[in-house]
This record gives structure tokens, C-alpha cells and sequence, in this order.
């Protein structure tokens, strides 16, 4: 029995409607190819980008992790730039506000396709770091910067979809998608790569840093919370 | 509405603030570490503290304008938001010239405030782009106060985890207010933030007067005009339209409830 009280009775159920919404995402994803072959590659380039720039063969600790979650980050904007510009500018928009379905459906649906989106960036990009620039060997830096990667994800995730779904109606979308989610996402950065700098440093996979993570965690909750207050008054027209 | 005792309220925060920089000078002992230099202090963070305050009230206000959809409250909001982004300026420019003096250098990275106080102001820069790059007047007051209340929530959140990312080098004045600051440093900081606290809001209550007149202006010579036609529609902007009081009268007397 569903408790929602704005919904018609016979409206279907949210998980219902989140799961076919993320078949229809990943589904066009993977016909058009659109933002995570460009994200992934971008990634790439930006590693090559870096040993130019920093002149170095091989980094770690601070270095490494910067590194690492600048080029995360921006190769997120290019996705988050993406996320809903199908919808925008061929009726998903209006096919969805014309369904019985509840208006939060379109915010899980989009924020899991945005977290696959990562995943996929994430499968690409970590181990061309590894083999490009990272000095010490991955394997045993990898269970903590997993769970980093994870709670960095969240971050973007909750920051993204709703910068997201705010910057596509503007004329200047692809302008007010980064500037707007860049300050947004500073804290982000600031505590991932805090966290995983001691992981990637030269000697051996340090402890993980508690302090960072739970910072991180908490942002991620405050934002979620947030993106979930006022994502529902992006989509009324 | 906002014209009324605007007058007393002009003069009130006039006399304060001449009254806060002549304590400042005159009154207040010189610092003993930082001399003369340390007076800029009354001026930088209660300048930043009404900055923050006014961004976190555009927030609130973003918070009433989605409840109610009253227009009003999306002027509100904008005002206060738009005030606060000149005031942050100021607080940018007082605070790098106090870094100079104090520690020799415009910019200090290892300063959680003056960075997390950067950070704020990139991200409501964003604020008048975003309302200009949206032409409908609704849509763009709801984008709008939706952003106000993301980014007025992290002003605080920002602040606390930027902080806890450096060491503290910033003399910490509200931390510890009473065991680090004498009497009279005391007194003149608060009457200091009281005057600044004034002055945003008469400046704010100025800047309300003077759009609602225009939106009453507008919506007279609609009146006159008697088709609405005949008056050009407002270049697209990233100013509030106040939809409420620019009604025509012809329906239950809009432009009367406007004053």
C-alpha cells in the first residue's frame, strides 16, 4: 500500500518507474553513445595532459591524488552536461509530467544513470592511471580508494542531477553546467583528495584517513536531502 | 510598502556608522601586535558576516517563494542576494589588504575563511547568469530561488568543512570572543556589525522601494494605455518581474495593493 498522498490511486509504484526509466537511460546510452565514451576518453587525455603539463613520469600521494580526482571530476561535468539534454530538447521532459508517475521517479532514475555513467568512467580511468602515472602498484591501494571513489561518486551524483537538470532549460546550458557545479563540487574534491592521498603515497597503501571519509559521507547526505527538497520544482511547466 | 520610515531608518544608519568609525579611531586602543592596521578588522568581518547573512535570508526567501509563488518573495530574495554580492566584493577587497599588511601576502591559501568566503562568491557569480539565460519570468524565478536555497545552504556547510581543512591562522574573533578580546574591541565590533547589519538593510529596503515603484509605474501606464499591446514588453532580463502588483487595476485593484 503506497502512503503518498499526491499520487492517484492507481499510479504505479516508484520502483516500478525507476527501473524502467534507467532501462530507457541506459538503453539510449548505448545506442547513441553519447557522453560515456566521451567522458572515458577525455579522462584518458587529460592523464596524457598532465604528464606534459606537471613533466613527471610517475606520481603519488598528494600528487596522484589530485590528479586523479580533478580529471574524475571534470570528465563528470562533461556527463552531467549530458544528463538530461535528451530529455530537454526531445519531450522527455513533457512525456514524463504527462505519465501518473511521481516526480521523484525522474530524480533516482537519472541520479543511478548518472552513477553508472561514473562507474564506467571510473572502470576506464583508474586503471589508466595506474598504468600511466601512478607510481606505487594499485592492488594494494585499491580497497581504500574504492571506498572513496565511492563516496566521491555519491557527491557528484547528488550535486550533478540537480546542477544538471537546473542549467538544461537555460540558453547557456553548457556555459552554467560547470560553473555552477564546479564551486558546488569543491568540497568534494577537497575531502576525496584528502582521503585518498595517503592511499596513493609511495611507501605502502597508508590508512585511510576516517576524518575525510565521514566529512565526505555527511556532505553527501546533506546535498542528497537537499537535491531531494527542491528537485520537484524544476520540473512543474 | 518598503518606502515607509525609510527616511528615519537612512538616517539611523548613518549616525551609527559615523558614530562605529569614530569609536573605531579615536576610542578603541591600537592593537598591540598589528598597530593601527588591526582597525580595518571593524569594517572586514562584520562586513562578511552581514555578506553571509544576507545570502543565507536570499535563501529563506527562496524557500517562501516556492511555498507561496508569490513574486514578492523572489524580489526579496534577488534583492538580497544582489546586495550580498556587492558587500562580498568589498569584504574580498578589505580582506586582501588586511592579509597584506598582516602577513605580507594578498592571498592566503592556508586561511579557511578567506578561501571558503572565494568560494561562496564563484558560486552566487553564477546566480544573475543562470536568472538571464532563462527568458520565461516564472521558470526563471523558480530556477532561480532553487539555486538560492542550494547555495544558501552551502554557505554554512562550506565554511565548516573548509575550515576543518586547514590549520587556523585567522585570529578566531567569534570563537572565543570574550577571552580574547578586550572591553572596548568588544564594544565597537558589535555597534560595528549592528551599523554594517543597518546599512544592508536600508540599502536593501532602497533597492525593494525603488523596483516595486517601477513595477507600480509599469503597470499605470498599462492602465493609461488601456491595451497591453501598446507598452513593449520588458527586455529579457535577469531582474525579477513582481506579477502581483503589476497587474492592471481593472482587476480588484492590483496597482493600489502594490504601494
Amino acid at each position: 500500500m503506497r502512503t503518498t498522498t499526491s499520487r492517484p490511486a492507481d499510479a504505479p509504484r516508484t520502483s516500478t518507474v525507476v527501473a524502467a526509466l534507467l532501462r530507457k537511460e541506459l538503453r539510449v546510452e548505448l545506442r547513441s553513445f553519447e557522453a560515456v565514451p566521451a567522458m572515458s576518453l577525455f579522462s584518458v587525455t587529460t592523464f596524457v595532459l598532465f604528464h606534459f603539463a606537471l613533466q613527471r613520469n610517475a606520481l603519488s600521494g598528494e600528487l596522484a591524488s589530485g590528479v586523479l580526482w580533478v580529471t574524475l571530476l571534470f570528465a563528470a561535468v562533461l556527463g552531467i552536461n549530458r544528463l538530461f539534454v535528451a530529455d530537454a530538447e526531445q519531450g522527455g521532459f513533457d512525456g514524463f509530467l504527462l505519465s501518473p508517475a511521481g516526480r521523484s521517479a525522474l530524480l533516482y532514475s537519472k541520479a543511478l544513470t548518472l552513477l553508472a555513467y561514473l562507474i564506467v568512467l571510473e572502470l576506464v580511468a583508474v586503471p589508466g592511471f595506474a598504468l600511466l602515472l601512478l607510481q606505487p602498484a594499485l592492488w594494494p591501494a585499491l580497497p581504500g580508494l574504492l571506498a572513496v571513489l565511492a563516496l566521491g561518486d555519491l557527491g557528484i551524483v547528488v550535486i550533478g542531477t540537480l546542477v544538471g537538470a537546473l542549467a538544461v532549460r537555460t540558453s547557456v546550458r553548457d556555459l552554467l553546467g560547470p560553473m555552477v557545479s564546479l564551486p558546488l563540487l569543491v568540497p568534494v574534491l577537497l575531502c576525496a583528495a584528502r582521503a585518498s592521498s595517503p592511499v596513493l603515497a609511495s611507501a605502502r597503501a597508508g590508512a585511510l584517513p576516517l576524518r575525510w571519509l565521514l566529512t565526505l559521507a555527511l556532505y553527501d547526505l546533506v546535498f542528497g536531502l537537499i537535491t531531494f527538497a527542491v528537485f520537484d520544482f524544476l520540473l512543474e511547466d | 510598502m518598503y518606502g515607509k520610515r525609510l527616511r528615519p531608518l537612512a538616517l539611523t544608519t548613518f549616525a551609527a556608522l559615523t558614530l562605529t568609525l569614530a569609536l573605531a579611531f579615536f576610542w578603541a586602543p591600537n592593537d598591540a601586535d598589528q598597530g593601527f592596521l588591526q582597525k580595518i578588522f571593524y569594517i572586514h568581518v562584520p562586513l562578511a558576516i552581514v555578506t553571509l547573512c544576507g545570502f543565507v535570508y536570499g535563501g529563506i526567501a527562496g524557500i517562501a517563494h516556492l511555498r507561496t509563488r508569490d513574486s514578492r518573495w523572489d524580489m526579496r530574495s534577488y534583492v538580497a542576494i544582489h546586495l550580498s554580492l556587492v558587500f562580498g566584493v568589498g569584504v574580498l577587497v578589505t580582506g586582501s589588504i588586511w592579509a597584506k599588511g598582516s602577513w605580507g601576502v594578498w592571498w592566503d591559501w592556508s586561511e579557511p575563511t578567506l578561501v571558503s568566503f572565494l568560494l561562496i562568491m564563484l558560486l552566487y557569480a553564477t546566480y544573475q547568469p543562470l536568472r538571464f539565460a532563462i527568458e520565461d519570468p516564472e521558470r526563471q524565478a523558480r530556477y532561480a530561488s532553487v539555486f538560492a536555497i542550494t547555495a544558501g545552504a552551502f554557505v554554512p556547510i562550506n565554511f565548516a568543512i573548509v575550515r576543518l581543512s586547514t590549520a587556523y591562522l585567522h585570529p578566531r574573533v567569534l570563537g572565543d570572543i570574550s577571552g580574547n578580546l578586550p572591553g572596548r574591541f568588544q564594544v565597537v565590533f558589535y555597534l560595528s556589525l549592528v551599523s554594517i547589519g543597518l546599512l544592508w538593510i536600508t540599502l536593501w529596503r532602497y533597492e525593494m522601494t525603488s523596483k516595486h515603484a517601477r513595477a507600480q509605474l509599469r503597470a499605470l501606464r498599462r492602465l493609461l494605455a488601456g491595451d497591453d499591446d501598446d507598452i513593449p514588453a520588458p527586455r529579457r532580463s535577469a531582474v525579477p518581474v513582481l506579477t502581483a502588483s503589476a497587474r492592471p487595476a481593472g482587476e480588484g485593484g492590483g496597482v493600489g495593493s502594490a504601494r
